[in-house]
């Protein structure tokens, strides 16, 4: 089977990049399809990940949902491949079931392994806001899977990709960015692999100090629960669970969080999860991996400082 | 304006999530079905406030059999002014999205509205399928919707931050938190839901693209490891030795 692979390669090229390549190669023979401009060389370095070529698109600068599914429509058509990855971030959630729709391809949304094509092709999926799994079987030719960040691990094969510049019509965009508010410089959050969240046993927003102080020594992201994103003590972007971003990190710190089901649903693909909360019987321990009972107003100042002092020792 | 609001319904999200069938179905046995969060409180109630402001209708459209019907009375109550049921099963997302971009060709509207995701599949796949094949701009995830005239204004959160967007109609958005609050339908919406039109459409042909083979759970978590308040450095030293995760 050949495979092409969409990735963006703005800035510096992404885990969640190089995990979707990896994903391919494990498929078959990888183009990657980019867009920007990005420089050869860098692009180039996509093959350590297993992709044979890379083609990019030159006159595009901001992925939009309707020109990316034109141009990975006509990339696809061009190096003649039957199964599409793309990460499950917002773009890739926005432009995979455009390109399924555009090739009448079946879409798995979600995927979180490789496929199984021992007997024709199904693909292990995250449902019910990740209390199961699902595995959906795609019966036609074509085949467009968005692949969870966080579910295979990059892989390095030493190779180097070709790389073709690719140009094709690629319309309007349909939708014009107007304004872009960014908000601090930090970590990430749906990207990150190392998360400390707060919620609302934090008592206030000016004792975030503490949050960002451990975020900072463990190159985390920041993130919060659902009551403290609406009372805005945080910002919207930061809450974690089912009404708000779904995170998949390698480490989750819960601090002054009880754990209700809708929160689980945000963090509960979490790989390792830490909880801290002074009551004993809060839900949130039954899904943690270890737990503190114990007041996050101590617990997190020590933990920073062991933090600090195994930091130290690892350099 | 026209507005079509996508409706399907959800078991109840404090629902326990398990299956029968040799794990090949999901076990409806005592689940209590909902219309999906994402559809009602935040599509639909923000349709129904701007046709409120500027005039219009808003049409709901679900593709189910009747047993999806009490979750369209309840869109009604809540307001909508009629509703459309592609009467067949939901095979997948293909299916449902071609069902309802052949029905929204017949009838030009100039805003299609999804919930970002069910809470059941999260699948996220019917607005974008939909915008691609009426050929129409998408917005995902919008959390905030202004009309003036052919020109609707959305906000959204992107990865740290957040964007205003510009769109002519006639186009297709998913509905995230922020777009409205949740309204409960009144007794004169419930008594006026009984008399709306609730049209039964017949399915166009499609091909089904994907299947659900089986489902399985998440291993049971073992249980969790406490440890006092004053060891940060032994749980620093297992999430290093054991966990591997620093």
């Amino acid at each position: 089977m050949s495979v092409l692979v969409f990735i963006e390669t703005k800035g510096k090229i992404s885990k969640a990049a190089r995990e979707a390549v990896t994903y391919g190669s494990k498929i078959g023979p990888t183009t990657v399809i980019t867009y920007g401009d990005a420089d050869a060389a860098s692009l180039g370095s996509i093959g350590d990940n297993g992709a044979t070529k890379v083609l990019v698109c030159r006159n595009l600068s901001e992925g939009n949902d309707q020109q990316l599914t034109k141009l990975i429509t006509a990339a696809a058509n061009n190096c003649g491949a039957d199964v599409i990855i793309v990460s499950q971030d917002q773009l890739g959630k926005a432009v995979a079931p455009r390109v399924a729709a555009s090739m009448e391809a079946g879409h798995v949304s979600g995927a979180i392994a490789l496929p199984d094509t021992a007997n024709g092709f199904i693909v292990k999926t995250n449902v019910f806001s990740g209390k199961a799994f699902a595995n959906v079987s795609v019966s036609s030719s074509k085949k467009v899977i968005s692949l969870l960040p966080n579910s295979i691990s990059p892989e390095s094969t030493g190779g180097n990709a070709e790389v073709e510049e690719f140009n094709t019509d690629l319309g309007s965009a349909g939708i014009t960015v107007k304004e872009m508010k960014t908000q601090g410089e930090g970590v990430l959050l749906p990207e990150a692999e190392l998360v400390v969240s707060a919620g609302r046993g934090l008592k206030g927003p000016e004792n975030w100090g503490m949050v960002e102080d451990l975020a900072n020594t463990l190159g985390a992201a920041t993130a919060c629960s659902r009551p403290v994103a609406d009372i805005g003590w945080r910002p919207h972007h930061e809450h974690v669970g089912q009404t708000g971003v779904a995170i998949r990190p390698n480490l989750y710190i819960a601090a002054g969080i009880s754990g209700a089901i809708q929160h689980l649903a945000g963090v509960n693909g979490s790989k390792t999860i830490v909880v801290i909360n002074t009551d004993s019987e809060a839900p949130f321990f039954k899904a943690a991996d270890y737990g503190i009972v114990g007041d996050a107003f101590e617990v997190l100042p020590k933990l920073n400082e062991a933090m600090r002092t195994f930091k130290a020792s690892q350099n | 304006m026209k507005l079509l609001v996508c409706i399907s319904k959800a078991p109840d999200t404090t629902s326990k999530i398990s299956f029968t069938d040799g794990d090949t179905k999901f076990d409806e046995n005592g689940v209590q079905y909902i219309v999906n969060p994402y559809d009602e409180w935040y599509a639909l109630v923000r349709a129904l406030e701007l046709t409120e402001a500027n005039g219009g209708t808003v049409t709901t459209i679900t593709v189910g059999t009747a047993a999806d019907d009490p979750t369209i009375r309840k869109a009604l109550a809540i307001g909508a002014t009629d509703a459309v049921r592609v009467d067949a099963e939901a095979k997948d997302p293909y299916f449902v999205a071609k069902q309802i971009a052949e029905y929204a060709k017949a009838n030009n509207f100039d805003i299609i509205l999804t919930g970002k995701e069910t809470i059941n599949y999260n699948g996220a796949q019917i607005g974008s399928m939909l915008a691609e094949m009426l050929d129409q701009p998408f917005v995902s995830l919008a959390q905030k919707l202004e009309v003036s005239g052919n020109t609707a204004t959305l906000e959204r959160d992107v990865p740290g931050g957040a964007e205003v967007i510009e769109v002519n109609t006639p186009f297709v958005l998913s509905a995230a938190k922020g777009m409205a609050e949740q309204r409960i339908p009144n007794m004169r919406g419930i008594m006026a839901a009984r008399t709306k039109a609730l049209n039964v459409i017949p399915a166009v042909e499609t091909a089904e693209l994907t299947s659900i083979v089986s489902y399985s759970m998440p291993a049971a978590k073992a249980e969790c490891k406490y440890i006092d308040a004053d060891s940060m450095t032994e749980l620093v030293e297992l999430l290093h030795n054991e966990a591997k995760v620093i």
